[in-house]
C-alpha cells in the first residue's frame, strides 16, 4: 500500500521541477525571515533569484549543528512565535540543546510523512500500534504518534520505561505493531523472556526501528526474538523527526520523502558533493518547513543514495543504511574505525550479547583499541570449562575484528549484563586519548 | 560415575571471587573442592559443591557466566604413587586428561578430572574397578 502515490510515485522530471520550485521558495523565505541565512547569502553574493532549479542547491552554504547551537534558542526560527504550535528540543550532550519549533502546517507535513512510512510497513486501520519512543522533548514519541493516528491504527502511547508493563500490554491487547529504538526492542525481548512471554503469546508483526544506527544482524535478531518484520525508520529532529525516510516491503534502502526533505551526499572533509552512489555524509534541505527550515544541514550520518524506481512502485530516492557518523569516526593508528563495524562483528557471533564498548588509549605513543563484549549465558556451555575453549572464542572474535577493521583489537570478555545499556543514541566509545 | 562441576567465568578485577563465594554462602551451598584456572585476562573458578544445580541457577541469576560440565570423581587410597598409578591407567588407554585436581576426604584422596574421551574413560574406570564418588555422596557429605 502507498499512502500518497501522487508524491511517492512521481516521475523524476516532475519531482525535480517540484523540488526546484520549492527550493527557490524556501531560500526566499529564509532570506527574508532569518538574519543568519540572509547574512550568509549576502556574504557569498547570492540572492534567492540565483536559486531556480534544484541543481542550484550546490551554490548554497551548509548549516551545521554548531550553527543551531550558536543561534540558541530561536535564532534560526523563521516563523513568528504566534505561528509556532510545538517546540521540541534535541538531546545535547554538551552545551545548549537544539530547539526546533513547528507550525501547524509543519505538524501536518510531519504526520503525513509518518503516515507514508507506516503504510509502507503495512500498518493500517486494523492495527494496534505501540509507540515506544520517549514522549517528550525528543521528537520520536510524538512524531510517530501523530502518524499512527493519521493512518487510523489504534495508538498505544507506551513511551519508554516500565518495560514489564509494556510487555504485558503487548500480550494482553494483542498489539500488532511497535515503534522504538532497536536496542530497546532487544531489551523488550529480553524482558519478555524473563517474564516467560514467548513469540506464541504475542501478535507483533511489524516493527519500525530507528533513532540509532543498526545492522542487518541486529535486524535478524529482533525479528527472530519478537517474531515480527523489522523496518527501518529514519529521521532527525533538526530536519523534522522520524519520517524523513522509511523502508518499503522490498527493504532495499529507505525511501526519502524527498518532496519535503532534499538529500545530498558530500565528502565530509572537502564538502564537495559526491557522485551518485558514492558513500559520504548525508545533507538535508527542508523544502517546505515553516517553523525552522534548514538549508543543506549536515547530518553527520554516513550513507549513500540509490536512484531508480523500486519494485514497490515508488520512484523516490533511497538511502542505504547508516554505516556510521562522520563525527563517531575514530582514527586509530591512522585507520578510520566506526563503532558500527565492531557492532556488526559482535552481532555475527551468537556467543556474545548485542552490547559492546570500544576503549581507545594511547600507550607509549601507540594507539590501542580494546573491545569489551559480554558473554551470553545461554551459549556458555559445558565446553567452556577450560581457558583453552574461552581463549579460542576470544581469538575468533579478534580475528574477525582484525579482518573488518584492518587493525588489531584486544578483546576483553565480560560477564553477562555488565556493560551499561545504551539509552537512545548509543554511546559505545571511551576515547582516553582526549584527556592526554 | 561423573559429578557436576561448575566453571564460573571471573572477570579480572577485585571482588568477583568474593561475590561468588558470598552467593554460595547465602544459599547454604557447601564448596567441597575448588580450583582456579587463571589467565592474564580472566579466571575460571571450578567448583564441586553440595548442590550444583541450585548453585548454577543462583549464580546465573546474579549475572555470572557459568558452564556446567561432567567430571570424574575417583576415590583413591592415601598412599604414595596412588595418583600416578591411577593416571597411568588412562594414559595407557590413549586418553588425555584435560585438567585434574584433588582433595582429601576422611583419609582418602578424591581425584577430580575431565578427559578428552569420556566414553573410553568410563570403560577404563569400570575395568580397573575404581571406586567413583556420586552426586549423592557429595550432597550427603558433611
Ligand atoms: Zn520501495
Amino acid at each position: 500500500m502507498i499512502w500518497n502515490p501522487n508524491k511517492e510515485c512521481m516521475s523524476r522530471d516532475e519531482m525535480s521541477s517540484l523540488q526546484g520550485k520549492r527550493l527557490h521558495k524556501i531560500v526566499e523565505y529564509v532570506y527574508h525571515n532569518v538574519p543568519f541565512y540572509r547574512h550568509k547569502l549576502q556574504d557569498m553574493d547570492i540572492t534567492p533569484d540565483d536559486i531556480r532549479t534544484i541543481d542550484d542547491i550546490v551554490k548554497l552554504p551548509f548549516t551545521t549543528k554548531k550553527d543551531l547551537r550558536d543561534n540558541y534558542p530561536f535564532g534560526l526560527q523563521a516563523a513568528p512565535q504566534s505561528e509556532i504550535i510545538r517546540i521540541h528540543a534535541s538531546s545535547g550532550t554538551t552545551g545548549n540543546p537544539t530547539i526546533v519549533g513547528y507550525t501547524r502546517k509543519d505538524i501536518g507535513v510531519w504526520s503525513e510523512c509518518m503516515a507514508r512510512c507506516l503504510t509502507a510497513y503495512g500498518v493500517g486501520r486494523d492495527d494496534i500500534f505501540s509507540v515506544s519512543y520517549g514522549y517528550g522533548l525528543f521528537t520520536g514519541g510524538l512524531g510517530a504518534h501523530n502518524g499512527v493516528e493519521m493512518v487510523g491504527a489504534s495508538v498505544v502511547p507506551a513511551s519508554t520505561g516500565n518495560t514489564e508493563k509494556h510487555a504485558k500490554l503487548i500480550r494482553d491487547l494483542g498489539i500488532t505493531g511497535i515503534a522504538c529504538t532497536p536496542s530497546y526492542a532487544l531489551y523488550l525481548a529480553e524482558t519478555m523472556e524473563h517474564m516467560g512471554i514467548t513469540k506464541e503469546h504475542i501478535k507483533l508483526r511489524v516493527g519500525a526501528f530507528g533513532a540509532e544506527p543498526w545492522t542487518e544482524s541486529m535486524r535478524a535478531e529482533i525479528e527472530e526474538r519478537l517474531g515480527l518484520k523489522a523496518f527501518n525508520l529514519y529521521g532527525l529532529s533538526e530536519v523534522m523527526g522520524p519520517s524523513v525516510s522509511y523502508e518499503c516491503q522490498m527493504q532495499n534502502g529507505s525511501h526519502i520523502n524527498e518532496d519535503h526533505f532534499y538529500p545530498e551526499i558530500i565528502n565530509p572533509v572537502t564538502l564537495e558533493p559526491l557522485p551518485n552512489g558514492q558513500s559520504g555524509e548525508l545533507v538535508f534541505t527542508t523544502l517546505t518547513k515553516e517553523g525552522m527550515p534548514v538549508i543543506r544541514y549536515r547530518t553527520r550520518d554516513l550513507c549513500s543514495l540509490m536512484q531508480g524506481e523500486c519494485d514497490c512502485g515508488r520512484t523516490s530516492v533511497r538511502m542505504t543504511p547508516i554505516t556510521g557518523r562522520s563525527d563517531d569516526m575514530l582514527i586509530i593508528r591512522g585507520i578510520n574505525v566506526f563503532p558500527s563495524q565492531v557492532e556488526s562483528v559482535v552481532l555475527s557471533m551468537k556467543e556474545f550479547a548485542p552490547r559492546y564498548m570500544l576503549i581507545v588509549d594511547r600507550i607509549n605513543n601507540l594507539d590501542t583499541l580494546q573491545v569489551q563484549v559480554e558473554l551470553r549465558q545461554e551459549y556458555f556451555t559445558a565446553t567452556f570449562d577450560t581457558p583453552a575453549a574461552i581463549d579460542e572464542l576470544q581469538k575468533r572474535l579478534s580475528d574477525k575484528l582484525r579482518s573488518v577493521l584492518s587493525i588489531s583489537a584486544k578483546v576483553q570478555l565480560k560477564a553477562p549484563n555488565s556493560i551499561e545499556r545504551s539509552q537512545g543514541k548509543s554511546a559505545h566509545v571511551i576515547d582516553n586519548r582526549k584527556q592526554q | 560415575m561423573t559429578v557436576n562441576q561448575l566453571s564460573i567465568f571471573l572477570e579480572n578485577r577485585s571482588g568477583t571471587l568474593t561475590k561468588v563465594l558470598d552467593i554460595m554462602k547465602r544459599t547454604g551451598i557447601r564448596i567441597i573442592a575448588s580450583t582456579i584456572a587463571d589467565t592474564a585476562q580472566y579466571g575460571l573458578f571450578r567448583v564441586i559443591c553440595s548442590n550444583p544445580r541450585q548453585a548454577y541457577l543462583e549464580l546465573v541469576n546474579e549475572g555470572f557466566a557459568v558452564a556446567m560440565s561432567d567430571v570424574f570423581a575417583i576415590e583413591m587410597e592415601n598412599r604414595p604413587g596412588q595418583t600416578a598409578d591411577t593416571v597411568k591407567c588412562f594414559s595407557e588407554a590413549g586418553i588425555s586428561i584435560i585438567y585434574m585436581y584433588s582433595f582429601l576426604k576422611d583419609g582418602k584422596g578424591i581425584l577430580l578430572f575431565r578427559t578428552d574421551d569420556m566414553e573410553t574413560a568410563r570403560e577404563v574406570i569400570h575395568r580397573a574397578g575404581f571406586k567413583c564418588v556420586s552426586e549423592k555422596d557429595l550432597a550427603d557429605w558433611k
